[in-house]
C-alpha cells in the first residue's frame, strides 16, 4: 500500500504586466500530476529541462507553494502545511540537492551541518546527538576526523555523501533526490548510486529521483514517470517504459540517448531521424489544441499514457 | 563519407602545459604528443581535472604566458603554435582553428546582436564588405539549421533557447571555414535530444567542410555516437589511444576499463556499478614518477607497473600507457587475471 499519495499536483506562477502590474497570465509549471509512493521503492522523474520535474519535487517538500492539488501523508492532508518542527511530514521527507556545495552553509562545520536536522527534529542529549553523527558518518563511509571541517575542503562526490548524510539523519520515510549525480564525473556518480541503494535496502527508504539522464534512471528506479510541459506524458514500471514505450515523446526521448556501442551508431542514427521526423509531422496527434499533454489512461495495470479521448494512438 | 584521409593536420609532440601556484610551475599536461588528421573526429575523454581542456585551450592558445608555461610542439602549417605571439595566433584563431565552448550563453557577447558577432570574425579575418557579411552571416546560421535565419541574426542571447545558442557557436566556430575545430563539451549542456541534434549537426557540416574536430568530453556515449578515434586522458597523460570501436570492445587500460564498467547499462540493473578506488590527486601532490594510476588500484603489486611508464602499441593505432593492464583485474573477481 502507498503511504504518500500526490492529487492532481498544480504549480502555476503568475506573469505580471501592465499598467497595474497585474497578473496577466500564468506559467503552468506544473500542471496536473498525480503519483502514489510506496515503501522502499524508487520513482524516477525524467523530462528535459523546463519541464517542471523540480518544481514538482520542491513542491511537494513545500520549497515551492502548490497552487491547486493534495498531498497525503499517511492518511493525512499536508499540502501547504507551515513548516514546523512537530511535524512528522518534514520529519519523514528530506531532499538531496543537485548541487550540493551550494545546498551546505559555507560558514558551518560538517559538525554542525549534520546536526542540524537532528536538532531540529529529534530530542538528542549532546552525547546521543554526537553518537548519531559518528553513525552517519558510518553509514557515508566517512571518517571522524571530518567533523571539523568546512564544505569547501571535500570534494564534490564527498559533498554529495554528505549531502545524502544530512538526508538521512532523522530516519526519513521519502528522499527527494533532485539530479543527485548530475554534476559528478562517472566513477563518482557510480560510487553515489551504489551507496543510495546501500542505505535503500537497509532502511527501506523510499526515492523520488529526479533526473535527465534515462540510462541512471534505469539503473536506479523501479517506477518511472516521463514529463512534458507539467503533465506526465507516460509513467509505468520500467519495463513498461523502456521495452513498451507508447507516447511519440517518450519514443523520441529514448532514442535519443547516447549509446556506448560504436558499431551501431549509424543504425541508430538512422532510427533516430525517422522518430524525428514521426514526431514533427504526429506531433498534434498527442497533444491538444494548446499544445497541452492529454489527461493519462491506462493501458495495463501499472503502465498509463497520454492520450486523446477515444483513438488508441501510439507506434 | 567517413572517409579519413593519412595526411596530418595537427601533430601535437611532448606538450607541456604547466600552472604556476607559488612560485613553482605544476604541468596539468604532461608530456601529450597526439596527430589529427583531416576529416577526422579525435576525442579526447577523461574526468574533471585531468586536463583535457588545458590541452583544448593550449592549441587555440588561451592561456596567459606569465601563469602558464605552455612547452613542446604544436605543429599546424609548418607553424609551432606553442611559440606563436598573440598577434600572430589572432590570425590563426576563427579562421584557421574554430573553438566551441561548452557554456554559449557565457561564451556569447549578451549586448550584441546574434548578427553582429557572427560578423565580428569576418571583418577581421575576410575583406567582405557589409552587405556581403551580412549575407555570409544568413547563410551561416542555415547551415547549422536554423530556419529563421534573419529573424535569429537580429535577437540577443538571451531570446534564444540552449540548443540555438550552441548552433550559434557553432556558426561562429565555423565562420572562417576552419581546418580544424577544437570544442569542449560542446552539448553537455544541453538535453538528450537536443544534444543528438548537435551532434548530428556536427556530423554532417564535418562531411561538408572536411575539418579535423578535436572533441572534449566526459561523456563517453558521445564518444560512442560520433568520434572516429578516441584518447583517454589521466591526471595530465593520455592512458590509452585506439579507434573508436576498438576502445569500446577491446580497452586495455585499468582506468578506461573501470570507466566503462561504471556506466549503468540496460544489463547492469539492480546490480552494483563498478567503482574507481580513491580519488583524481590534486595537481601540486601528483606523483611525477611511476604509474599515475596505481594509487587507484592498489590490490595490483607495485611490480606490474613500469618505472617510467610509456605508450605501448598494442594493436593497429592503439597505445597503452605502462604494463600493468596486463595484470589487471577487478578486485572482487580474485585470482582472474587479465579476466
Amino acid at each position: 500500500m502507498s503511504f504518500m499519495q500526490v492529487q492532481d499536483l498544480k504549480v502555476h506562477y503568475p506573469i505580471r504586466g501592465g499598467f497595474f502590474n497585474t497578473v496577466v497570465d500564468h506559467v503552468f509549471a506544473v500542471d496536473g500530476v498525480t503519483m502514489e509512493f510506496e515503501r522502499g521503492k524508487t520513482y524516477g522523474l525524467v523530462g528535459e529541462s523546463g519541464s517542471g520535474k523540480s518544481t514538482t519535487g520542491k513542491a511537494m517538500i513545500g520549497l515551492e507553494k502548490i497552487t491547486t492539488g493534495k498531498i497525503i501523508y499517511e492518511g493525512q492532508e499536508v499540502t501547504n502545511q507551515r513548516r514546523n518542527r512537530d511535524s512528522a511530514y518534514n520529519r519523514d521527507i528530506q531532499m538531496i540537492f543537485q548541487d550540493s556545495h551550494s545546498s551546505m552553509n559555507p560558514r558551518k562545520r560538517v559538525l554542525d551541518i549534520l546536526a542540524e536536522p537532528i536538532r531540529n527534529f529529534m530530542k538528542l542529549s549532546p552525547q546521543e546527538e554526537r553518537k548519531r553523527i559518528n553513525e552517519l558518518l558510518a553509514i557515508v563511509g566517512m571518517s571522524e576526523d571530518v567533523l571539523l571541517k568546512y564544505p569547501h575542503e571535500f570534494s564534490g562526490g564527498q559533498k554529495q555523501r554528505l549531502g545524502i548524510a544530512r538526508a538521512v539523519a532523522c530516519n526519513p520515510k521519502m528522499i527527494i533526490a533532485d539530479e543527485p549525480v548530475s554534476a559528478l564525473d562517472l566513477s563518482v556518480q557510480a560510487q553515489v548510486l551504489n551507496f543510495m541503494k546501500e542505505i535503500q535496502e537497509q532502511y527501506g527508504i523510499s526515492y523520488l529521483f529526479i533526473s535527465h539522464d534515462l540510462g541512471v534512471v534505469r539503473h536506479m528506479c523501479d517506477h518511472i514517470s516521463i514529463m512534458y510541459k507539467g503533465r506526465f506524458v507516460e509513467t509505468g514500471k520500467r519495463e513498461d517504459i523502456y521495452s513498451n514505450p507508447q507516447h511519440i515523446y517518450t519514443n523520441r526521448l529514448l532514442s535519443a540517448i547516447p549509446n556506448i556501442e560504436p558499431e551501431t551508431r549509424l543504425e541508430r542514427k538512422i532510427e533516430r531521424q525517422k522518430v524525428e521526423a514521426i514526431y514533427q509531422q504526429e506531433q498534434h496527434k498527442y497533444y491538444d489544441e494548446q499544445g497541452k499533454v492529454y489527461p493519462l489512461k491506462a493501458i495495463s495495470e501499472s503502465h498509463k499514457v497520454a492520450m486523446a479521448g477515444t483513438e488508441k494512438g501510439g507506434l | 563519407m567517413g572517409f579519413v584521409s593519412t595526411k596530418e593536420l595537427l601533430t601535437i609532440r611532448n606538450l607541456r602545459t604547466s600552472f604556476r601556484i607559488k612560485d613553482t610551475f605544476y604541468p596539468a599536461v604532461d608530456d601529450v604528443s597526439l596527430t589529427l588528421r583531416k576529416n577526422e573526429i579525435l576525442a579526447i575523454v577523461g574526468e574533471s581535472g585531468c586536463g583535457k581542456s588545458t590541452l583544448a585551450t593550449s592549441i587555440v592558445g588561451l592561456h596567459n604566458s606569465i601563469h602558464t608555461k605552455v612547452e613542446g610542439e604544436i605543429l599546424y602549417n609548418n607553424q609551432n603554435l606553442a611559440n606563436l605571439t598573440e598577434v600572430q595566433f589572432n590570425k590563426l584563431r576563427g579562421n584557421d582553428i574554430g573553438f566551441i565552448f561548452q557554456d554559449p550563453l557565457s561564451a556569447l557577447n549578451p549586448l550584441m546582436r546574434i548578427g553582429e558577432q557572427i560578423a565580428e570574425g569576418l571583418i577581421y579575418h575576410t575583406k567582405l564588405n557589409k552587405k556581403q557579411r551580412e549575407a555570409r552571416v544568413l547563410e551561416l546560421l542555415e547551415q547549422v539549421g536554423i530556419s529563421n535565419a534573419s529573424r535569429v541574426a537580429n535577437q540577443f542571447p538571451h531570446q534564444l533557447s540552449g540548443g540555438m545558442r550552441q548552433r550559434v557557436m557553432i556558426a561562429i566556430a565555423l565562420s572562417g571555414k576552419p581546418a580544424i575545430i577544437v570544442a569542449d563539451e560542446p552539448t553537455t549542456a544541453l538535453d538528450v535530444t537536443i544534444q543528438a541534434q548537435i551532434l548530428d549537426l556536427l556530423k554532417s557540416l564535418q562531411d561538408e567542410i572536411q575539418s579535423g574536430i578535436i572533441l572534449i568530453t566526459h561523456d563517453l556515449g558521445v564518444v560512442a555516437e560520433i568520434a572516429d578515434r578516441v584518447a583517454v586522458m589521466y591526471a595530465g597523460e593520455i592512458i590509452e589511444e585506439a579507434p573508436v570501436i576498438e576502445l569500446f570492445r577491446n580497452p586495455k587500460h585499468p582506468y578506461t576499463r573501470s570507466l566503462l564498467n561504471s556506466i549503468p547499462q540496460t544489463h547492469s540493473e539492480n546490480e552494483k556499478l563498478e567503482i574507481i578506488q580513491g580519488m583524481v590527486p590534486s595537481l601540486m601532490k601528483l606523483p611525477r614518477e611511476g604509474c599515475r594510476f596505481s594509487s587507484r588500484v592498489p590490490w595490483l603489486d607495485e611490480s606490474v607497473h613500469e618505472k617510467n611508464p610509456k605508450l605501448h602499441e598494442v594493436g593497429p593505432g592503439h597505445l597503452v600507457r605502462c604494463t600493468c593492464w596486463q595484470h589487471f583485474y577487478f578486485e572482487d573477481k580474485e585470482g582472474s587475471v587479465n579476466g
